[in-house]
């Protein structure tokens, strides 16, 4: 690896003049475990090494009693969110998707924000925040902006954010009281895999039980960057949820995913799992709505 | 491109003079002669460099020497008692046939540690999960799943 000064600020704004002071030479890190491997590789080669993890907000996770806003800080680990009842609770999409990323060993390190700004096709992480209809809070030299996560990515290892800008956190708002999120990374192995397509479905229903308010089904590995299949959230909303809609949900989804052949699988598998994996994510909305009333 | 960190190794108080690019894992074996940490891929896909930082199992390849500046450091060498007793985790490896060509089996041993530190009465579901880490091309799991489950009924863990 080649040689660096590591600096470790305590607030954004100083990291942020850092990269200035430092612009074409300088890295922002986080936990590392995509990084240390890119500069070990000689992808990257910095002179300077700007860590996060000194900057005590943005390793906050937090919600809002008065407001009911969660906010989860881009420092947060995996492994936080995975051990927070709150999230295990109230975002069970979120769970599901950040205790099965990479071992414990990453998920004690690594970070949702390093998860969303590096980027691949495959990240876990993305799925849940985007079917929540999160907002990403980024901050660069100059001041802040948001933009929704879905809109973070422009192509696989590229996103919105410009040189020197940092991922801040990212906000969900309160979800209507009759909400059930679940999100399956579907692989060949149980452990140490990526997917080989992810697949996270939101289903919010009326008082009745029944009729669908809101939907979002959100595919990873199914194009070159997350997408939203959103034909598929179209057929679900204003109709009564049962199996029969769940199913016609799941095809019209696999007719709008970009997937393709890749060394990890085939085309045509990834389609049959989104059509499949669609209607029992959506049936595990239901259980899960079921079960809070 | 030299910071000086303090931290608390197996115990013992530390300074070094480290630099800014030296992973954990290099400050361990190469720089203090700790050699009982592997290093296998150099990726984090394998788990044989596991060590503990501040009671989570991380991959010493993966994590900066300068952050662990005032961290409290665990690795195999610290499990054994000073008389050369072992602990309880190594002991039930020995025992439970865990062990086979020996190269996962600090790591293997760190990530099983800081499970029954946090969580003494782990289940199978819940050893394998916080084992999905450490590959082992020798023992097939079972026995070193059977090794943690035997420990946990001696104690194998910390207060």
């Amino acid at each position: 690896m080649k040689e660096f000064k590591y600096l470790s600020p305590t607030s954004v704004e100083e990291a942020i003049d850092f990269h200035g002071q430092h612009s074409e030479t300088a890295r922002y890190i986080g936990g590392g475990t995509d990084v240390i491997v890119k500069l070990k590789d000689g992808w990257m080669e910095p002179d300077f090494l700007i860590s996060l993890k000194k900057i005590q907000e943005m390793s906050e996770l937090h919600k809002n009693n008065a407001t009911g806003e969660l906010s989860i800080g881009a420092m947060v680990t995996h492994a936080t969110l995975e051990k927070s009842l709150m999230i295990q609770n109230e975002y069970p999409i979120i769970y599901d998707a950040v205790s099965n990323i990479g071992s414990l060993q990453v998920r004690n390190v690594g970070t949702i924000g390093g998860n969303l700004i590096n980027a691949v096709p495959s990240a876990d992480g993305a799925i849940p925040l985007i079917a929540l209809d999160g907002m990403a809070l980024l901050h660069g030299p100059d001041g802040e902006r948001s933009a929704e996560v879905k809109d973070l990515f422009i192509a696989p290892y590229k996103t919105i954010l410009k040189p020197g800008e940092i991922l801040k956190k990212i906000t969900i708002q309160p979800q209507a009281p009759h909400t059930g999120s679940a999100y399956i990374k579907f692989g060949r192995r149980a452990a140490m895999e990526l997917p080989l397509i992810g697949i996270g479905v939101l289903l919010s229903l009326d008082d009745d039980l029944q009729t669908c308010t809101k939907a979002r089904i959100c595919l990873g590995v199914a194009g070159p960057i997350p997408i939203r299949a959103f034909d598929a959230e179209k057929l679900l909303a204003g109709k009564k949820i049962n199996e029969e809609i769940l199913i016609e949900a799941g095809k019209i989804a696999a007719d709008e995913s970009k997937v393709r052949d890749s060394v990890r699988g085939k085309a045509w598998h990834r389609k049959e799992m989104i059509r499949v994996q669609v209607k029992r994510m959506g049936l595990k909305c239901l259980e899960i709505i079921k079960d809070k009333n | 491109m030299i910071t000086n960190i303090s931290f608390l190794l197996n115990g013992d108080e530390i300074s070094y003079d480290v630099k800014d690019h030296w992973t954990l894992l290099h400050l361990l074996r190469e720089e203090m002669g700790l050699i009982g940490t592997k290093e296998g891929c150099g990726n984090g896909e394998c788990g044989a460099c596991t060590v503990i930082v501040d009671k989570l199992a991380v991959n010493s390849c993966l994590y900066l020497a300068v952050e662990a500046d005032k961290k409290t450091i665990e690795t195999i060498e610290g499990l054994a008692s000073t008389e050369g007793s072992l602990h309880p985790l190594q002991q039930s490896f020995v025992d439970n046939g865990g062990i086979q060509c020996g190269f996962c089996s600090p790591g293997m041993i760190m990530s099983s540690k800081a499970l029954l530190d946090e969580n003494p009465d782990a289940d199978r579901e819940e050893i394998k999960h916080a084992l999905a880490g450490n590959i082992c091309r020798c023992t097939g799991y079972i026995q070193i799943f059977e090794s943690v489950e035997a420990a946990k009924e001696m104690g194998g863990h910390d207060e």
